[in-house]
């Protein structure tokens, strides 16, 4: 069951074409990653499922639903371009934002008192947004994001100019409230931080959708048969001529065999040899390496 | 419908809780009370310094008299000009007046001359003037054997007193008959009317343009629009300011009877009777005392009922317009505020022009000029409340209130459409071109 179906969705700006009939599935209860370079049409793409904008064609459905007035309620969006009212005091700041999002009065209150404590920020109810830091800022419109318990919430760069203390703070949260059920979408162009959170990946350029599924299909779909070898002993040299040698260091080879059984082939041929070896493992590109291969494809 | 009145509440309490507003709204009244009492001393303020003036009237116009003034402070010599100036070191005085004799008593122009090391200033070379104009006069009179009583009786002064030319049938005589006060009247409530629109309309068109541009700024608007739809987020906005204005006068209007009687018991200065010790030299008092009778009747005799309400619709109409083109600017607006400039002065001009008609309606309230000026919806919540107290015809009042919603509605939705997309767009402000394609395409 997909928490969002997105269908063949598009979006003009005057002669601009921002989206490019995107279609992806995303399945409840997971991460996935929105990838792609700046300009590419996230934000857009973001901005229809917020609702804060239409598709000029396309469907959208959220939750089995065409996506609706209704739904914002059950959607939590933490903007890349952050803001908050500053002469506003962050208990009412956050109390206007829940009522916004459909909470009553006493459990805006009690929601925010649990999550305010979950982030160690008690005492900060009385004071104004001005008086904060940027990364206390950050924090309180991420719990402005989660407070009123939506079923997907939508992360544009939400680690951007935070320490990495309060950054893994988030992403212990993320997880958690990805672990009671919450779907998320993280937007974002830092590699590292997709392949350590995310299980789905989308990646979209110039507005087209140019690769989704499931990261590690990815990976393995992308990988280009590099093998790693760690061992102990003299290297036959006699074995070197039979592949495609990449990198060799003392204890360690790595090289391109044609596949995995050849691979295996080649390791019951060194430890026939009398080599033993420690550590045997295929090699799978990076996020980072297929986002640039198929970025700079796609560009020609 | 919830998120609506929410949105207005925050706008409304997080202005009204402000300490800016608590001060300007309790200290505007007591400002413009100190500021008109400033004025009222600047005005009145005659200069401190009084002149010994010496006179020379060879011919005894003056005939050896002349009051003191409160800046001068005259004594008559005989001697030649030469022979006073002579003695200034014995007698100290700041000036010689030299009043040389008529020619003859049909002449109508005569100089006397002012002899000092100081210059006089203007006041006082009125001052000075009228004296010896007067004096002259009586001279002329006496010596031309007229009788003064009789001149006296030459000055008429004359009262244009309007009548209606039908009466109704219902009428009670009195009410209705208008009174040479009407129109003084009906211009002082009016322009007063025009004027308070005025300074709501704009006062607080700018306050909702500066808090759109905040929110835009601040980027605190995406937040707020993933929640609800920019179209409540800016009626929220108008309303919620709306209010604050609304406030604002009531508080006023509670505020300043109390503030002007308050003076009275402190100060013990009645106005009114200032007006009278200062009109009494010309006016009899008890022609003051009908007078102030008359205004009195002139004052119930406006119709209220009518006015208040009109006010009101025409207060809403012309600021929801205002308002909401206002707030449709200042999404447009990028993140250099300079720029704003260009943008409002299109909104800027309608509402001054609007206010210098209002003036000239206020004299001819019946002139084309008027009457079109207050049928057209960017003019009428300034110009027609200021002709109400003149009362146009009912056609007008209802074409003016029909115009005035049509166009209300009508900026709402342009505005509404100028919004969505302005407020997404950060950077550089929008052109009038591009904000023109806002308008009509749909998001």
């Amino acid at each position: 069951m997909s928490i969002l179906s997105v269908r063949n969705v598009v979006k003009k700006y005057q002669d601009f074409l921002a989206v490019d009939h995107v279609s992806f599935e995303m399945p409840k209860g997971s991460i996935l990653g929105l990838l792609g370079p700046n300009g590419a049409g996230k934000t857009s793409l973001i901005r229809i499922i917020t609702t804060i904008t239409q598709a000029d064609a396309g469907t959208i459905l959220f939750d089995g639903e065409a996506l609706n007035l209704n739904h914002p309620g059950q959607i939590g969006y933490l903007p890349e371009e952050r803001g908050l009212y500053k002469k506003m005091k962050v208990g009412e700041q956050l109390i206007y934002l829940a009522r916004l999002k459909g909470l009553k009065s006493h459990q805006a209150k009690e929601e925010i008192g649990k999550w305010l404590h979950e982030f160690e920020m008690e005492d900060w109810w009385d004071k104004k947004i001005e008086e904060l830091s940027k990364g206390m800022q950050q924090k309180v419109q991420f719990v402005s994001t989660i407070v009123h318990g939506p079923k997907l919430i939508i992360l544009d760069e939400p680690f951007s100019g935070l320490d990495p203390i309060n950054t893994n703070l988030m992403k212990k949260q993320i997880r958690l409230l990805n672990e009671s059920g919450t779907s998320v979408i993280f937007s974002t162009h830092r590699m590292e931080q997709v392949e350590e959170i995310c299980e789905y990946i989308v990646l979209i350029n110039g507005g087209k959708n140019i690769l989704d599924g499931i990261v590690t299909d990815i990976k393995n779909d992308y990988k280009d048969h590099i093998f790693h070898y760690q061992f102990s002993g003299e290297f036959p040299a006699h074995l070197l001529s039979q592949i495609d040698v990449r990198e060799r260091n003392n204890g360690s080879l790595i090289a391109h065999l044609p596949d995995t059984s050849v691979a295996n082939q080649f390791m019951k041929q060194l430890m026939d040899s009398g080599l033993t070896i420690t550590a045997f493992s295929e090699m799978l590109p990076t996020l980072n390496d297929i986002f640039i291969k198929k970025v700079t494809e796609e560009n020609g | 419908m919830d998120k609506l009145w929410l949105i207005i509440k925050r706008e409304y309490l997080v202005r009204v809780k402000k300490k800016s507003f608590i001060l300007t709204t309790l200290l505007a009244p007591l400002a413009l009370a100190l500021l008109m009492i400033v004025v009222g001393l600047i005005f009145s303020y005659r200069g401190d310094d009084a002149k010994d003036i010496v006179i020379i009237d060879p011919s005894s116009i003056l005939e050896g008299k002349i009051k003191d003034d409160r800046n001068f402070y005259f004594r008559f010599s005989s001697e030649p000009l030469e022979s006073v100036i002579a003695q200034r070191e014995q007698n100290d005085f700041d000036g010689i007046l030299v009043v040389p004799p008529l020619k003859d008593l049909q002449s109508t122009k005569h100089t006397i001359y002012y002899h000092s090391d100081d210059n006089i200033d203007l006041e006082g070379s009125d001052a000075l003037q009228r004296m010896i104009r007067d004096k002259i006069r009586s001279y002329k009179i006496s010596e031309m054997n007229l009788d003064a009583e009789q001149l006296k009786h030459l000055n008429t002064q004359v009262t244009l007193d309007p009548e209606p030319l039908t009466r109704d049938a219902d009428d009670d005589g009195d009410n209705d008959n208008p009174s040479p006060f009407t129109s003084v009247i009906a211009a002082g409530i009016g322009g007063a009317m025009g004027f308070i629109m005025y300074m709501i309309v704009f006062i607080n068109g700018m306050m909702v343009m500066r808090s759109v541009m905040e929110e835009k700024m601040n980027r605190v608007v995406e937040v707020m629009i993933s929640s609800v739809r920019p179209f409540y987020l800016m009626m929220g906005k108008i309303i919620g300011v709306g209010g604050v204005g609304l406030t604002q006068i009531i508080i006023w209007a509670i505020l300043l009877p109390l503030i002007a009687a308050g003076a009275n018991l402190i100060f013990g200065f009645d106005t009114q009777q200032t007006m009278l010790d200062e009109a009494s030299v010309a006016v009899d008092p008890e022609d003051i005392e009908a007078m102030a009778a008359q205004i009195m009747t002139e004052l119930r005799a406006v119709n209220w009922w009518l006015l208040v309400p009109c006010f009101i619709i025409f207060f809403f109409g012309g600021y929801v317009i205002y308002a909401s083109l206002f707030a449709g600017i200042g999404s447009a607006i990028g993140d250099d505020l300079a720029e704003s400039q260009a943008l409002t002065l299109p909104l800027t001009i309608p509402v001054i022009l609007a206010l210098y008609i209002m003036f000239a309606a206020l004299r001819v309230p019946h002139s084309s000029l008027a009457v079109w000026a207050s049928l057209f919806p960017f003019f009428s919540p300034i110009v027609m409340p200021a002709r109400l107290a003149f009362n146009p015809p009912a056609w007008q009042i209802i074409v003016s209130m029909l115009l005035l919603l049509a166009a209300a509605i009508f900026c709402v939705w342009i505005s509404g459409r100028i919004y969505r997309t302005g407020i997404l767009m950060y950077g550089k402000k929008g052109t009038f071109k591009e904000i023109w394609k806002w308008m009509t395409t749909k998001q």
